[in-house]
């Protein structure tokens, strides 16, 4: 039997955000700055690098929903 | 935001130097950060053979790569402390990189594997010997990567500590006072005594975000996770500390442990070397005849209780 798929009118999906440390996945609804990203997840911007794709952005880059966003401790050691 | 020094999109901005980069920019302006630490601390010439301690992250890997690039001769050591799961990915990163990178350029890569030769990784080693792990990491560390400098015939043994390390350690010693170890976090440490090799930071004047970005930028593949035994460390304390500072005063890292450096150059011309108050303090292990300040050095008692253990 063939799978029926019902047409999507569904919002677009949020952003989606991965933390390295501590290790967390997240929705975001965008368009948010990456500056604004940081504040509301409550992170040290000179602790994190904000990556889009393969690319580091910068505070003042906007971030879409269709964006896939990671935000890398720079912390190491002990 | 644009690049400061050219047309392009800003890949990073710097708030300490009020500055963005693009990536070439940046990768340009980090190579002179190193090329500066090297020749203002007098660490090695061109001609030097160096060993660069590896362990997989970023600041190890980049340093490879970066005096690499600059033309320098140097091979690495990566120590295998046997830490479960940490210790397989770390590995494999140092494996990559000196496949794609480091031998292409013609370096080689040292291995030396605690389980083989110590009969244990580091974690079972603290553990017989009733010590931290971080306490015990630091002294196989600090031992091996000495001797293998010594016995390969290597001019100077290379580190990635980078800014904020330096700036972390300085905290943690002044909170304590604990100002008899300040005398030991120059970037250049010489080889004041028979049985020390020379070592050196060329990474002291860049931040942990400046070195993570490097290695984004570089693509140079790193292992991201924290290693398993710093959890709870007071040094990622102090480093948290300092960036709350730093976002709210950019340069305060750099100020912090750059003026703290031109104060003891000062006070050093003052009041003698390094090399003449080890020379003072410290003589050969009676057992394996490397430095220490006691009769047995720590690696050689640790090693004696482990073997007991066994």
């Amino acid at each position: 039997m063939q799978t029926q798929h019902a047409p999507s009118y569904d919002a677009p999906e949020d952003m989606k955000v991965h933390l390295t440390h501590p290790p967390k996945d997240l929705d975001i609804p965008g368009p948010t700055i990456v500056r604004q990203l940081l504040q509301q997840l409550q992170l040290t911007p000179e602790a994190y690098l904000v990556i889009r794709g393969d690319d580091l952005v910068t505070e003042d880059e906007v971030l879409n929903d269709s964006d896939s966003i990671e935000i890398r401790s720079v912390i190491s050691g002990g | 935001m644009r690049c400061k020094k050219c047309p392009q999109r800003a890949a990073i901005k710097l708030p300490q130097h009020n500055i963005s980069y693009c990536k070439d920019c940046f990768t340009e302006f980090v190579h002179s950060q190193v090329a500066k630490a090297i020749k203002k601390q007098k660490m090695f010439t061109p001609e030097d053979r160096i060993l660069v301690a590896v362990s997989g992250g970023k600041d190890s890997l980049a340093l490879w790569a970066i005096l690499l690039k600059l033309g320098y001769r140097a091979d690495a050591l990566y120590l295998d402390l046997g830490i479960g799961n940490y210790s397989v990915q770390s590995r494999h990163k140092v494996d990559h990189f000196h496949e794609t990178v480091a031998q292409p350029r013609g370096a080689t890569l040292h291995i030396h594997t605690l389980a083989e030769n110590e009969g244990a990784g580091v974690k079972e080693l603290a553990t017989m010997m009733h010590r931290p792990t971080c306490s015990t990491c630091g002294t196989m560390k600090r031992y091996h990567f000495n001797r293998t400098a010594l016995e390969k015939d290597y001019d100077v043994m290379a580190t990635g500590h980078n800014l904020d390390d330096e700036a972390a350690r300085l905290l943690g010693n002044v909170l304590r006072w604990q100002t008899e170890f300040l005398d030991k976090q120059s970037p250049t440490l010489p080889a004041s005594v028979e049985g020390f090799a020379k070592k050196v930071k060329p990474l002291y004047r860049l931040t942990e975000r400046e070195m993570a970005a490097y290695a984004v930028i570089n693509k140079i593949s790193y292992i991201v996770d924290e290693c398993p035994m710093a959890k709870g460390s007071k040094m990622l304390v102090y480093k948290d500390v300092l960036n709350r500072l730093e976002t709210e005063s950019p340069g305060t890292k750099q100020s912090f442990y750059l003026k703290f450096l031109d104060k003891q150059a000062k006070e050093q011309a003052s009041t003698g070397s390094i090399t003449s108050h080890d020379q003072q303090r410290l003589t050969p292990c009676q057992t394996c005849g490397q430095p220490t300040s006691m009769e047995v050095c720590t690696y050689c008692k640790m090693m004696t209780k482990a073997k007991t253990h066994v």
